[in-house]
């Protein structure tokens, strides 16, 4: 009795627990991330939960990932690669993959499945756009304009028209979404804007479109910049990341109102750098299975407007944490806001954007 | 009566001639400082000059092709890009092999992301065909040509196969020639259609931009160092802290007061509205354009112009000017020819220390310059951080590099390198 109690603990501790003496797992943990709000979101989801299930375990943050492709270079060609897992968008990702940077991950084997059974590759489905991403959030690049100073607009194509909304634009200083936005309003179809903009003809006429608001445009590298122009009354509208807008119209209460039209989708997400020793690596797909799981992303959501990129998560997301109010109308993928998107093509972006950075720089100079 | 005998060489009180027992005293004595400062030597060698020559290497550097690539690249060398024909079966063949081998060490995008710098699309061809070729039998699965043209039809475009040809070999002009708008066409360097051309544009404006930051740090700091000079110890040392406040400031928090000073709603534009000397609808443009770079740089590099004037004015005797004015000088004549002679090596100073520090800066031109404010450095830390084009990156650097020492050696021959003093 008492002989078969204790094998019966024994096999069950063995059962629950198999992975955790598989192997050795360091226990430090370096994680990269964007800082700001962003990153308080995922450690409050993730890395909190995670510390309490591991207390052995110390996470490191690091706020690099604007410049993560260049310094993971130059980690790999110094052969000391310091980072665990890193967050990055979807095109650097793509970047680090081809670099054999990152890591390429098995995505049903690697990562947690749905409570439902589905796996994560299903899960997850398109948004896995390489073989090294771990998709977290879906984000969206969109625009927010003062509510005080102009009429709201329900087009993008508001940021053309200088007549009916008089006052200065922000548009981030690439030509990605931009050249598109031009296109679109320029009178191309949706699905035609990359067939157009793939001949030097198509990329005159995004140029020219733009050209038409050039002295009008204060352009901005980061995310911050338009919410600040915003607030001081520098523009009346501009663009940026979704969630930057809604913890200025939310959490800070400023005449800030949201257009969603022809908002463009990105992805943002992990990846493991290539050439970590085996019990780093061990610590980081633990974490990894870990932060991803369908509940996990779900909880993200209470933090930061960015859609869950699990399918699973969606039905998950709750209210703000602290604010109280639901979340779910203020995702980028909420079907009220989503009904005119943008989605970017990444494979294209890869093939064209050195060539197109030239033109735009150029653009941009003269 | 004792003669001298002797008349061969001086001797040392050991006997060794003195001429070289002093030689001797010489180089041990240059030993021991070499030695005091090889510590300092090594570690900038090894921390700085070594990593910058590496990071310039990169701007010729292109093994990545024949080593990837190396049976394509032999193959290749037979076929004649001029004449618009595709490359027989061989070439293809050998690609297809090639890329097996790379994909499976992963290396076939490594090389087609150096290839696209050059040719756009080349990227996602190469991404493509790599998992499909490798499941291919090489022995068996030919003819290649029309199974790769299959794969992406951008194999059947004569451009790759001479992009591919073009930069085979293990150094290239290629990154440099970017660098000065220009590029390697079918018939050797040409220069780049006009949408493209922008290094050159920004060279000049970056040199352009720095002169002018150059002298209005010498026209704002030349009074400023003669008050400090002027003023007895005490004031003047107080006065010197106002100076070097800003510089123990980050210059990240002066870049933002500048943003906060000088946008349109800002302190500046909103006083000259609230005077009335501004109409409320056209407010002033004093930044995001060349205005702003200029005025946020000109505040930020200002000390390294005063300390130095400082420096050699404290020197200069006041009787001088009081002798050449009992001689019968006006106040002017007095200052421009006895005064201001005697400043010039610490304007010199000021000069070079301001000139080279303001070519090189991109902080500050990215934060309040906006389009037409920015330098070529902004460029360089784009092309190293963002797009990952690190060649490109180390052309620019070395172009940037070269262009200063020149300055510095046409400053040496005008001016002199040893009129400049920094106390």
């Amino acid at each position: 009795m008492k002989l078969s109690k204790l094998s019966a603990l024994a096999m069950t501790t063995a059962l629950c627990a198999p992975s955790a003496f598989a192997e050795e797992m360091a226990n430090e943990l370096t994680l990269v991330s964007w800082g700001g709000a962003y990153q308080t979101s995922q450690h409050k989801a993730y890395v909190e939960p995670y510390l309490a299930a591991n207390p052995d375990v110390k996470v490191v943050w690091d706020e690099s990932s604007a410049e993560a492709v260049a310094k993971i270079r130059a980690m790999n060609e110094a052969g000391n690669v310091t980072w665990d897992l890193v967050d990055v968008v979807a095109s650097d990702s793509m970047r680090l993959c081809d670099e054999g940077l990152a890591e390429e991950i098995n995505h049903d084997e690697d990562l947690a499945a749905a409570p439902d059974g589905t796996p994560a590759s299903e899960d997850f489905g398109d948004l896995i756009v390489s073989d090294c991403f771990v998709p977290q959030i879906v984000y969206s690049t969109t625009f927010g304009y003062r509510t005080d100073l102009i009429d709201a607009p329900d087009s993008v194509c508001a940021i053309f028209d200088t007549e009916k909304y008089p006052g200065k634009r922000s548009l981030q200083k690439r030509p990605i979404d931009n050249m598109e936005w031009a296109l679109y309003c320029d009178g191309v179809a949706k699905d035609e804007i990359y067939d157009v903009l793939g001949t030097d003809e198509g990329v005159e006429q995004a140029l020219a479109k733009l050209d038409t608001i050039k002295d009008q445009v204060v352009w901005w590298t980061a995310g911050a910049e338009t919410p600040q122009l915003l607030a001081d009354g520098e523009v009346v509208m501009g663009s940026t990341f979704n969630g930057r807008l809604f913890s200025a119209i939310a959490e800070q209460g400023q005449p800030i109102g949201m257009l969603w039209d022809m908002q463009s989708f990105d992805l943002d997400g992990w990846i493991v750098p290539a050439g970590l020793p085996a019990d780093r690596k061990a610590r980081v797909m633990d974490f990894l299975k870990f932060a991803t799981d369908t509940q996990r992303l779900a909880d993200q959501a209470a933090y930061i407007s960015y859609g869950p990129a699990r399918a699973s998560s969606a039905p998950l997301v709750g209210k703000h944490a602290e604010l109280g109010i639901e979340m779910a109308p203020h995702m980028p993928t909420d079907p009220a806001n989503a009904s005119n998107v943008h989605t970017y093509d990444y494979e294209w972006w890869a093939d064209n954007r050195d060539d197109l950075d030239a033109k735009f720089q150029a653009w941009l100079a003269k | 009566m004792s003669d001298i005998t002797q008349s061969g060489p001086v001797l040392a009180a050991d006997g060794t001639p003195l001429k070289r027992s002093l030689a001797r005293a010489l180089r041990m004595q240059k030993l021991r400082a070499l030695m005091l400062i090889a510590p300092l030597l090594l570690f900038i060698l090894v921390t700085f000059i070594l990593p910058v020559a590496d990071m310039l290497f990169r701007s010729v550097e292109n093994r990545i092709v024949q080593d990837t690539l190396p049976q394509t690249v032999e193959a290749l060398a037979d076929w004649d890009p001029a004449s618009g024909q595709l490359p027989e079966e061989a070439v293809f063949a050998a690609m297809a092999a090639d890329l097996q081998i790379a994909a499976r060490e992963k290396t076939h995008t490594k090389v087609a992301k150096r290839l696209n710098y050059e040719n756009p699309g080349v990227s996602s061809v190469f991404r493509k065909s790599g998992r499909k070729v490798s499941k291919w039998n090489l022995a068996a699965d030919g003819p290649f040509r029309e199974k790769l043209i299959e794969i992406d039809d951008g194999w059947g475009d004569v451009e790759l196969w001479r992009t591919i040809k073009t930069y085979s070999g293990s150094v290239t002009s290629g990154y440099f020639l970017n660098a000065v708008d220009m590029q390697l066409g079918a018939e050797g360097p040409e220069i780049r259609p006009e949408n493209e051309r922008i290094y050159n544009t920004m060279l000049i404006r970056t040199m352009r931009m720095s002169l002018i930051i150059t002298f209005s740090c010498i026209l704002l700091g030349y009074p400023v160092a003669w008050i400090l000079a002027n003023l007895p110890a005490r004031k003047a040392n107080l006065l010197l802290i106002l100076v070097l406040l800003p510089f123990w400031t980050s210059l990240l928090v002066r870049t933002s007061a500048w943003k906060i000073l000088l946008q349109q709603q800002g302190v500046i534009n909103d006083t000259l509205v609230w005077i009335g000397l501004v109409d409320d609808a056209n407010r002033l443009v004093l930044i995001n354009n060349e205005l702003g770079t200029i005025i946020a740089m000109t505040h930020i590099l200002l000390p390294f112009m005063i300390l130095p004037m400082y420096s050699v004015m404290q020197t200069i005797n006041p009787s001088y000017l009081r002798a050449a004015k009992s001689l019968g000088a006006t106040d002017w004549t007095a200052f421009w020819r006895v005064y201001f002679p005697q400043t010039v090596p610490g304007i010199g100073a000021g000069s070079i220390l301001v000139f080279i520090l303001a070519v090189g800066y991109y902080i500050t031109p990215a934060l309040v310059g906006g389009t037409k404010g920015t330098f070529i450095s902004n460029l360089i830390a784009y092309h190293i951080s963002t797009s990952g084009n690190w060649g490109l990156g180390a052309a620019l650097g070395a172009i940037l590099l070269a262009v200063v020492l020149l300055l510095y050696w046409v400053y040496d021959k005008v001016v002199g390198i040893d009129n400049v003093k920094l106390g």
